[in-house]
């Protein structure tokens, strides 16, 4: 009711992505990303995703559990190493993958936060990520210097993970487990939360939000974080 | 005798200066923060949103929501900061990393750099190499001269898909130091028990010798 944008679990906040539809994912590798929405997204079965995220997961964890069910038929993202069974769908054909590099992935999920529908960026001059995109010359604090013009993402969907929520949406997030997420919330045209702690409106200081309310469509209290380690390194 | 990939950490490390920030890369660039020298304050930038990143963390004290941009469990310093990923390749691209450090596969003559993509064997994508590389003032390259089947990677001209033009200012190698110039690479130093003939032989590309190069001191 009224601002409250809480829903009951997973399986309700992504009630309404079909098939074919164009999802961001936040995270960084494994870290800080939306476990439980993507359990509630194989477990729904949707086909034909187009996923936005800084990687793909990896084998069995993560968007790696959408690649093992064929669930996605486009990723969109800067790195895709370490997944035996990305590399596999990809080489045989049936994922396409789009390379983007990681600050322009950034800037492209900022952009639409910020309703703007290009930014320009140096990265990937000269490079195959140039191929077929309009460049122009500016000069900044004298410099000057070729950029590519990248278009801002437009998304079904955005799924986050954030450590603190209330029941307004109003976020903050822990750590690197920041990363992709608030770029993200700010960008889907629904943008769907999944937190650690949920709390009433008040609970969190105005000061401490990262992401107010406004950006955010559904909140829910997640369970059963696995927040599973990468590469765990400790000093020897 | 050629470095180890320690002692072209340890090379780099005297690259560094006081008050700087810093981006490693992954792999030997990392290494690199085993050796800032005494003396020398530096804040280290993770592209997944730190500034600010200390050691590993001791075992059992390992938090899965703070880990550098290869992945690893990592740790903070005081004065550290979190943000979100467009101000990271914000700070990145307007210039405020003071140095960044980076592998390579092949280097240019003219400071080319590819590191991203083989064709048809290793498609893994840029990560951040793209962004770095396009606006970082200063760069370091660290690699072995030569790859495994001994062929050199200090070209005249990169033969993979590029990751950034004319951008790399210097190459440490394990066989020496190599400033990027107008008449290709300048050995200015050459490792310990290296000679300038061994050098000449593993580099491909246009390779002048300083007029005062030295030995390389750690």
């Amino acid at each position: 009711m009224g601002l409250n944008k809480v829903v009951a679990n997973a399986d309700e906040a992504v009630q309404g992505i079909e098939d074919n539809m164009m999802l961001m994912l936040g995270g960084f590798g494994l870290c800080g990303i939306p476990e439980n929405c993507i359990a509630a997204l194989v477990k729904k079965g949707v086909t034909g995703l187009t996923c936005i995220s800084n990687n793909a997961g990896v084998d069995d964890f993560g968007i790696g559990l959408m690649l093992h069910g064929k669930q996605v038929k486009k990723m969109i993202s800067s790195y895709v190493g370490e997944n035996d069974e990305f590399e596999r769908q990809m080489l045989s054909g049936e994922l396409e993958v789009e390379l983007v590099p990681q600050g322009t992935l950034a800037t492209r999920c900022m952009a639409t936060g910020y309703g703007m529908p290009v930014v320009y960026t140096p990265a990937g001059v000269g490079t195959e990520v140039a191929e077929g995109k309009e460049t122009r010359t500016f000069t900044m604090y004298g410099e000057e210097k070729e950029y590519l013009m990248e278009r801002a993402f437009e998304s079904d969907y955005a799924i986050v993970k954030a450590w603190k929520g209330d029941e307004h949406g109003n976020l903050i997030f822990k750590d690197t487990a920041r990363n992709f997420n608030p770029l993200m919330a700010m960008a889907g045209k629904i943008t769907i939360v999944e937190v650690e702690h949920l709390v009433k409106p008040g609970e969190l200081h105005p000061n401490e939000i990262h992401v107010p309310g406004i950006y955010v469509k559904h909140i829910f209290q997640g369970t059963d974080y696995e927040k599973r380690i990468e590469q765990r390194t400790v000093q020897s | 005798m050629a470095l180890d990939k320690n002692q072209i950490a340890q090379r780099i490390a005297k690259e560094l200066q006081d008050g700087y920030y810093v981006n490693l890369g992954i792999g030997i660039p990392t290494l690199v923060a085993n050796y800032i020298p005494e003396g020398v304050e530096v804040v280290l930038q993770s592209e997944n949103g730190l500034l600010g990143m200390g050691p590993f963390p001791v075992a059992g004290k390992e938090d899965a929501d703070l880990i550098n941009a290869g992945k690893q469990t990592i740790t903070t310093v005081p004065g550290s900061a979190f943000f979100d990923s467009a101000m990271s390749f914000g700070m990145i691209r307007s210039g405020k990393v003071d140095l960044t450090v980076l592998g390579a596969m092949e280097v240019a003559q003219n400071g080319d750099i590819a590191n991203w993509k083989i064709p048809g064997k290793m498609v893994k994508g840029m990560g951040g190499a793209m962004d770095l590389v396009a606006s970082a003032k200063n760069i370091i390259v660290a690699m072995n001269h030569t790859d495994r089947k001994g062929n050199s990677k200090l070209l005249e001209k990169c033969s993979l898909p590029i990751t950034g033009l004319q951008c790399v200012k210097k190459i440490v190698s394990n066989l020496g130091v190599f400033n990027i110039t107008k008449d290709g690479f300048e050995c200015i130093e050459h490792a310990p028990g290296v000679t300038i003939e061994e050098i000449k032989s593993a580099t491909a590309g246009k390779l002048t010798i300083a007029n005062n190069v030295r030995e390389m001191s750690f």
